[in-house]
């Protein structure tokens, strides 16, 4: 849940802590309207050019506008009913100006003419404020205009053009496969997300991009009463930058194994068969002994890792401590990036930012300050080589040029730094996960993401995982339980000494990667192949209370 | 104008309930004002002024309901909005666990409002502000922060005769203030509904304190330790575990449900020393007097004597199981002792004092184990004193585990959480045997 649906409940106090976490995106409409496609681009284009005037008129030296309309479908299950259907609009306008130095923001959700120009007022006003308490003035990067652009999302399908009761009956259908299976409890849910922004800039920018999202995702719990016990499997499938496409088949795209995983579609009912089997082997699985393990850390899993331990300390803004008083800074610095022999990891740990990768989340024509999106090195055989910035740091890395990394989850949110898509790079030499296995003589490998937390500058980790599978002398001989690792980030990517060839690559992500304060979130897919890591830290998580 | 007085809000909700046909129909409205402003390395970095406010519709035939919601506010607006509610309701599947609208309830006016909150500016937040990057500065430390005011109210109206509304306000502040070398870090965290108990200056000269105080830490092995846990820490740990519900109890996928079935109501669950409870009158920690579910909130005990009293049963799940709806919680509220923090301090041969905790995630629901770090400030106590800041630990430890493990309660304090915002009122508190499991090197 996000910081400003806390919000909104909280208005009331703590009434809203008992309830159940719905989807709160924004107004609620009839499905049909989420196929109207909103207010024509010509008059976008005519508002904006009145905020625009009417921050300069006022004293801005730069303004930028971004007229939105975000679209949410959440379609929520569980066992034999459907919980909630809420079809979510939000349409508004957010006006970023700078004045005196200074950066001031003001969004409404009335846009007409006289509204916008008193919204971008507001904005100049809150700059002229904050510039008196004394600020160094903001130093902006230059872009050029790009004039009249569009970009859109690669999507097949729709996901609104599917009518909810389809998406009804999958749900139910993936519920029933769990329940005949043998599980207690069930829900699913479908998300779809597509977000209509329209930015413009005294740049000379106008920017209309309409971007899709998608998240089909179950969790399966079974409780075995005489003993109390319970354990839960999630699905492995993950929140896409793409069309309702991801839940039709294709060949090629599943991963055979010791369960199936999958690339670019995926197959929600075989899945959740798969989940079920696996939730009753959970509670019979060995509690893992302590010690320490050479971790197989299959994609649906490495990709939190890498989000956190890497995706995050390479934020510029964190680097520099504009988010010391919420997210935290970095260990990663200035002086180690200028040293240019920071060993992050091993020789074999590549790592590259990608706001372009198709199918991914961060996938963008333009960032929400009018940057076309980019692809670069974070890290090189092993170095730290870059950072991730926007406009107004890229004079602290010498660049000439933002990198394209700035985000806002609204119109009503200011934008600012977000990671891209950060991904590790597969092996360079043949490798399939087989082999990789028979080489570990105790080992653990690792399916599916689970618990998840690091410190304020990414030094020291804990993860859980769905599913933990015993190797020992080169073969898996059964499921673990209550396992998690923990690892200093240097170390546990200097002990990288193996990763799975391209064949093996696959995308995981999240919807709600938190940052900012007010809380923003930022959806970001992370890609990996299957990844070995020596001698981690193992702890058994089992408690009684 | 996003704020609607009382009056206002029930014209405007009597006159959606007269256009509606359904069998069933209820109206929130929703309003909310405000801004913000964020700081960092000494200078502000982004700040906005944000105003909302909506109208959302249920109309329900039998047990088949559908939702709306709008932004405009002509007679023609809201008779749409009920329209679509009820194509929705008519199209909707039908839901099994759909309870009847209740009738007239009496609901007590809140104390959530200040007015000197709801008359903050742009002006008056960058002054705030600027009295705390001047402490920072003239400290030689570097402050980043975040400052927000939101007026916001809510009122709803049913068919059946039910209204209900609240008005409320509320500030938070927090600030972090780090020295030059990136060696010490300290913070503190403000919450309160009148903007007049708020005091930047001395919030951020209690964060530069943390900040030369914890300079220069020593490791030390991670293992189990007694612990002061500062009320700001306490309440991040504790806010995990306040979730009352009988529901997810009796279904057996909870830290409440019994082995064998059933819930752990009347259990003696923590140390005897615990009490915690919900009051919408607390004078301290004023909340909302309405509930969505359609029922008053009262003054209720969860934890008393650590024992189980109260678990929160939904109108559905209390049908169900044959007993009274409720309790709701609006707001939480831990008893404490009258020992300062440098009593406890005193008290205590090797320990911990702990600031603040970070990044609390959930590790296992069924014990309620949870990991997490210690942040902007941990200390080694020996014989009754601080000897030294140390390094930060990561812990793996149950609130549960926890509560069964309290040595002493210190005074009551109104905390905000990290992560949520949300005030609570906790106590300073020392507990034996909590578990750190590794080091950490961040500051």
């Amino acid at each position: 849940m996000k910081r400003k649906d806390f919000l909104q409940l909280s208005a009331m106090g703590v009434g809203g802590m008992m309830l159940p976490d719905l989807g709160l995106f924004g107004r609620s409409v009839e499905v049909s309207q989420l196929l109207n496609d909103g207010m024509d681009v010509s008059v976008k284009k005519q508002l904006a050019d009145v905020a625009l005037n009417a921050a300069r008129a006022k004293g801005a030296t730069y303004a930028d506008v971004r007229i939105g309309r975000y679209l949410n479908q959440f379609v929520a299950t569980r066992e034999n009913r459907v919980q909630n259907i809420a079809n979510a609009e939000s349409f508004g306008v957010g006006i970023r100006v700078l004045a005196d130095g200074c950066w001031g923001f003001a969004a409404s959700n009335r846009v007409t003419k006289e509204d916008v120009a008193k919204t971008a007022e507001r904005a100049v006003a809150v700059a002229k404020a904050n510039a008196k308490i004394g600020s160094d003035p903001v130093q902006l990067a230059a872009q050029k205009g790009f004039g009249d652009v569009t970009w859109k999302t690669p999507i097949e399908t729709n996901a609104f053009t599917v009518p909810v009761k389809d998406k009804v009956d999958l749900l139910l259908s993936v519920n029933a496969a769990a329940m005949a299976a043998g599980a207690n409890f069930v829900n699913s849910v479908i998300l779809a997300v597509n977000e209509q922004k329209f930015f413009a800039s005294t740049d000379g920018s106008y920017i209309d991009q309409d971007v899709h999202r998608l998240f089909p995702n179950f969790t399966v719990s079974k409780v075995d009463r005489a003993s109390g016990k319970f354990e839960s499997r999630k699905s492995l499938s993950s929140p896409v930058g793409m069309g309702y496409e991801y839940l039709t088949s294709k060949p090629g795209s599943k991963v055979s194994g010791i369960v199936t995983r999958y690339k670019d579609r995926y197959d929600i009912l075989e899945d959740v068969k798969n989940a079920t089997a696996e939730v009753s082997q959970k509670i019979n699985a060995k509690s893992v002994e302590p010690g320490k393990y050479d971790l197989i850390l299959d994609p649906s899993h490495l990709w939190l890792t890498i989000h956190e331990s890497v995706a995050h300390p390479t934020e510029l803004d964190r680097v520099l401590g504009y988010e010391a008083n919420y997210a935290g800074t970095s260990f990663l610095t200035l002086d180690k990036l200028k040293s240019k022999n920071f060993k992050f990891g091993s020789k074999l740990v590549n790592v590259v930012a990608d706001k372009l990768q198709p199918g991914s989340l961060g996938a963008v024509g333009y960032d929400d300050e009018g940057v076309p999106a980019k692809k670069w090195d974070l890290i090189k055989d092993g170095n730290l080589v870059n950072f991730q910035a926007i406009r107004d740091q890229a004079h602290i890395l010498g660049l000439k040029e933002s990198q394209g990394c700035c985000y806002a989850q609204s119109w009503n949110d200011v934008q600012f730094q977000r990671m891209p898509n950060v991904s590790l790079q597969p092996g360079k030499t043949k490798l399939s996960v087989d082999d990789m296995i028979k080489n570990v003589e105790k080992g653990i490998y690792i399916i599916g993401d689970g618990s998840f937390s690091i410190d304020q500058q990414r030094y020291n980790f804990q993860f859980g995982g769905q599913t933990f599978y015993e190797i020992k002398n080169g073969k898996i001989v059964g499921m673990l339980k209550d396992v998690s690792y923990q690892a200093n980030t240097q170390e546990f990517w200097n002990s990288c000494t193996a990763i799975a060839d391209e064949s093996d690559y696959r995308l995981g992500g999240a919807f709600n990667d938190g940052k900012g304060q007010p809380g923003q979130s930022n959806a970001v897919s992370h890609g990996s192949s299957t990844t070995r890591f020596d001698g981690v830290n193992v702890i058994n998580t089992a408690r009684k209370i | 104008m996003a704020i609607l007085s009382k009056e206002e809000a029930q014209a405007l909700l009597k006159k959606v309930m007269s256009y509606s046909k359904a069998d069933e129909c209820e109206a929130g409205l929703n309003g909310s004002e405000g801004g913000n402003i964020r700081y960092a390395r000494n200078a502000v970095s982004t700040a906005g002024d944000i105003s909302t406010l909506s109208l959302s519709v249920s109309s329900t035939f039998g047990k088949k309901t559908g939702s709306a919601t709008i932004n405009e506010f002509d007679d023609k607006s809201l008779e749409k909005v009920v329209r679509r509610a009820e194509e929705l309701a008519q199209l909707a599947p039908e839901n099994p666990e759909y309870m009847p609208l209740l009738g007239p309830q009496t609901f007590k006016e809140p104390i959530t409002y200040v007015e000197s909150t709801a008359a903050m500016t742009p002006d008056s937040r960058a002054e705030m502000v600027g009295k705390s990057i001047k402490v920072a500065k003239e400290a030689k430390l570097e402050a980043a922060g975040f400052l927000e005011n939101t007026t916001g109210f809510t009122a709803f109206m049913n068919s059946k005769g039910m209204f209900g509304y609240n008005k409320s306000t509320d500030v938070i502040f927090s600030i972090t203030t780090r020295n030059q070398e990136g060696t010490g870090s300290g913070y503190a965290a403000r919450g309160f509904n009148d903007i007049k108990k708020l005091d930047t200056l001395t919030a951020t000269k209690v964060a530069a304190q943390k900040a030369n105080g914890s300079a220069s830490a020593k490791a030390i092995e991670p293992g189990k330790y007694t612990v002061i846990l500062e009320p700001v820490a306490a309440t991040y740990m504790l806010e995990n575990m306040f979730r009352f519900d009988a529901r997810s109890a009796d279904e057996g996928r909870s830290f409440l449900s019994k082995p064998g079935g059933g819930n752990r109501l009347g259990e003696q669950l923590m140390d005897e020393k615990v009490n915690i409870y919900s009051d919408p009158f607390h004078p301290d920690l004023p909340s909302a007097t309405i509930n969505r579910d359609g029922l008053p909130v009262e003054r209720v005990n969860w934890i008393e004597k650590g024992v189980v009293k109260n678990l929160n049963y939904s109108r559905y799940w209390a049908e169900k199981k044959g007993v009274k709806p409720g309790p709701f919680a609006s707001n939480i509220i831990m008893d404490g002792g009258t020992a300062s923090l440098e009593e406890l301090i005193k008290t205590t041969e090797r320990g911990i004092l702990v600031s603040r905790l970070w990044y609390i995630r959930m590790v296992d629901p069924q014990s309620l184990l949870l990991t997490g770090l210690t942040r902007d400030g941990t200390f080694y106590i020996e014989n009754g004193q601080i000897k030294y800041p140390i390094k930060n630990f990561r812990f793996n430890e149950s609130p549960v585990i926890m509560l069964n493990n309290v040595e002493a309660l210190g005074k009551q304090e109104r905390s905000i959480s990290v992560e949520s915002y949300r005030s609570y009122l906790i106590p300073a508190m020392k507990i034996r045997d909590f578990t750190f499991t590794s080091l950490s090197d961040a500051v």
